[in-house]
């Protein structure tokens, strides 16, 4: 199964990430590799295995709902690139 | 839309959002108070920093656990969350963490009862946890939004019906049926016009008769039960025309703006959302067991269904009283608290509480548009009021009045009715003699009585009660007065 260049488009696009012609390219051609190198796997027989859906195979690490404060609202902010008032500004997205 | 309805039906779905009364996020342990100051109660996981690692709020388990029971949902053993990725600068990560194939709570139900007494059951596809965005402020300039991430990562449930719903009332029924247990269960606090509780709406359109669901289209961000009807008015009568016009519906996302009474399309088809669903690595497996499950059981408060037969059997009200006081928690406590205090219990006065209770004070909120819990008058002052009913010192009507001097002085049954002597009259030997004069000035009326003309009774108690300036015992002055004319 190949990635046509038209998917390498939609992905950069659903990662914000822009590319030019050539890039796009070499990432259609590393992405094939990389595709195929997996493909491998579909030769193994996988019928009576259950999907493994985490690495780790840990259960029901919870903690207790109590409240700590780790942040003061000017150590959150601190980092914002661009801040008014005690909000983060951000450009203005909007579905419509 | 009623000709319409003639041929065509709606099929509906709903998706409903409820926050969670925890008091920390889902994944970290900032608080999740309303109207904190912007950006207080963030911290490093909720924020998006690199390298942090979330961890599962065991509450937020308990909570979605609680309402799979009460909605007859199977409980998954093992479930994962999974990351729902999109970009929007109110989601500091870039994902929401979700649950996507394997929802905790799935295959539930809920039978609801339509004004026509007819009943219904709406499956319930999926419950499952999930995390809130934070709040844009849009209207601060035309380029730029403000951002708030204190609401981001707080828990939410999110309870996906099947689409079962068949018409307006079944959805606003369900809908309330769904709050009205997030209540009792005391794990979300029923708020839609605060965000608390948010519904999105699915609906399709197919020829009456016909098995086969037309395409959908979902309306997002319903916040209010108003909006729900109206929205899926609008929308059905959308659909209809655009089939009736010979065109085909296209599975969109709609937007309902509550002041043009309209739906129209939120994004287009082109620009659908990709979400690329994955298992979180961050996150390990949750598991329920038997023994998990059986506590929470235990930990399950009285529902409204066995709280309706309960008050049936310890109250012997009438269905109409219990289904509006079971109906709102509070009130039905209230209730019960009018009722504990009452010196006398019986039926008698489990009723005269129910009456107070249904006509007074429910009107005295509606008037005032305040919550019970702001009421000032408390539930022993009403008992102590429906002691004197019952004890009959005071009738109905002076009940009435007493309990809205209460009500505006806040002052005690008591005092109002000693100040004003309000205790009313049975002695017979005073009653009669103002029955006497009452006769005696309206000669003509009491002899028409006498002859025959039973109307003109009501007349004559009035003018007596009113004589006696409604202190008078009604039950006493009706028995008297045919007594005295019969002789």
């Amino acid at each position: 199964m190949a990635v046509s260049i038209g998917e390498v488009e939609n992905i950069s696009k659903l990662a914000k990430l822009k590319f030019n012609e050539e890039e796009l390219k070499k990432l259609q051609t590393d992405l094939n590799n990389i595709l195929e190198y997996i493909d491998q796997l579909n030769e193994v027989n996988l019928d009576d295995v259950e999907p493994l859906e985490n690495i780790n195979e840990l259960v029901n690490i919870l903690r207790k709902d109590e409240v700590m404060q780790w942040l003061t609202q000017k150590e959150a902010l601190q980092n914002a690139p661009d801040k008014t008032g005690n909000y983060f500004r951000v450009p203005k997205v909007i579905d419509k | 839309m009623k000709e319409i309805l003639q041929k065509y039906e709606p099929v509906i779905g709903l998706e409903i959002h409820a926050q969670m009364k925890t008091k920390t996020k889902a994944f970290c342990r900032c608080s999740t108070e309303f109207n904190a100051p912007s950006n207080s109660n963030v911290c490093p996981v909720c924020l998006g920093h690199p390298g942090v690692l979330p961890v599962l709020n065991e509450e937020l388990v308990n909570f979605i656990l609680k309402m799979g029971l009460a909605t007859n949902c199977k409980i998954k053993e093992r479930s994962i969350f999974a990351r729902k990725n999109y970009f929007y600068p109110d989601l500091s990560k870039g994902y929401q963490i979700t649950q996507f194939e394997t929802p905790i709570c799935y295959g539930g139900y809920l039978d609801i009862e339509l004004k026509d007494d007819t009943k219904r059951k709406i499956g319930i596809t999926r419950i499952h946890m999930e995390e809130d965005a934070g709040k844009s402020i849009h209207d601060f300039s035309d380029d730029e939004s403000l951002i708030d991430f204190n609401r981001c990562g707080v828990p939410l449930i999110e309870i996906v019906s099947e689409p079962d719903i068949r018409t307006i009332e079944e959805a606003t029924t369900y809908l309330n049926k769904v709050k009205q247990l997030l209540v009792y269960l005391e794990i979300n606090d029923g708020n839609m016009e605060e965000g608390s509780l948010r519904c999105d709406a699915n609906i399709s359109i197919r020829k009456k008769g016909e098995e086969k669901f037309g395409t959908r289209t979902e309306i997002k961000n319903l916040n209010s039960f108003r909006n729900v009807a109206d929205a899926l008015e609008a929308e059905f009568n959308r659909q209809y025309e655009v089939i009736e016009s010979g065109d085909k519906v296209y599975y969109t996302t709609m937007t309902y703006d509550a002041t043009l009474k309209k739906t129209s399309p939120l994004r287009s088809k082109e620009e659908a959302h990709d979400y690329r669903y994955f298992p979180e690595p961050d996150l390990v497996y949750v598991e329920v067991n038997e023994n998990k499950l059986e506590s929470i059981k235990n930990e399950l408060p009285e529902l409204p269904e066995e709280k309706k037969l309960r008050f049936k059997k310890d109250y012997l009200l009438p269905d109409y009283d219990i289904n509006i006081l079971v109906q709102d928690k509070e009130l039905s406590n209230f209730y019960e608290q009018v009722t504990s205090n009452l010196a006398t219990k019986n039926e008698k006065t489990f009723k005269t509480s129910s009456n107070i209770i249904l006509s007074e004070v429910l009107r005295v909120l509606n008037d005032e548009k305040i919550d019970l819990k702001n009421l000032k008058l408390k539930p022993v002052n009403i008992s102590e009021l429906i002691g004197f009913v019952s004890r009959n010192e005071i009738n109905n009507n002076t009940a009435k009045d007493v309990f809205n001097e209460m009500f505006t002085t806040g002052k005690n049954a008591s005092e109002i009715i000693k100040e004003k002597n309000l205790i009313q009259v049975s002695d017979d030997n005073l009653i009669i003699e103002i029955i006497n004069k009452i006769i005696l000035e309206n000669k003509s009326e009491a002899d028409r009585y006498k002859s025959g003309e039973s109307k003109l009774k009501g007349v004559l108690v009035g003018k007596i009660m009113k004589e006696s300036k409604g202190k008078a015992n009604p039950q006493k002055v009706n028995e008297l007065l045919d007594k005295l004319i019969e002789n």
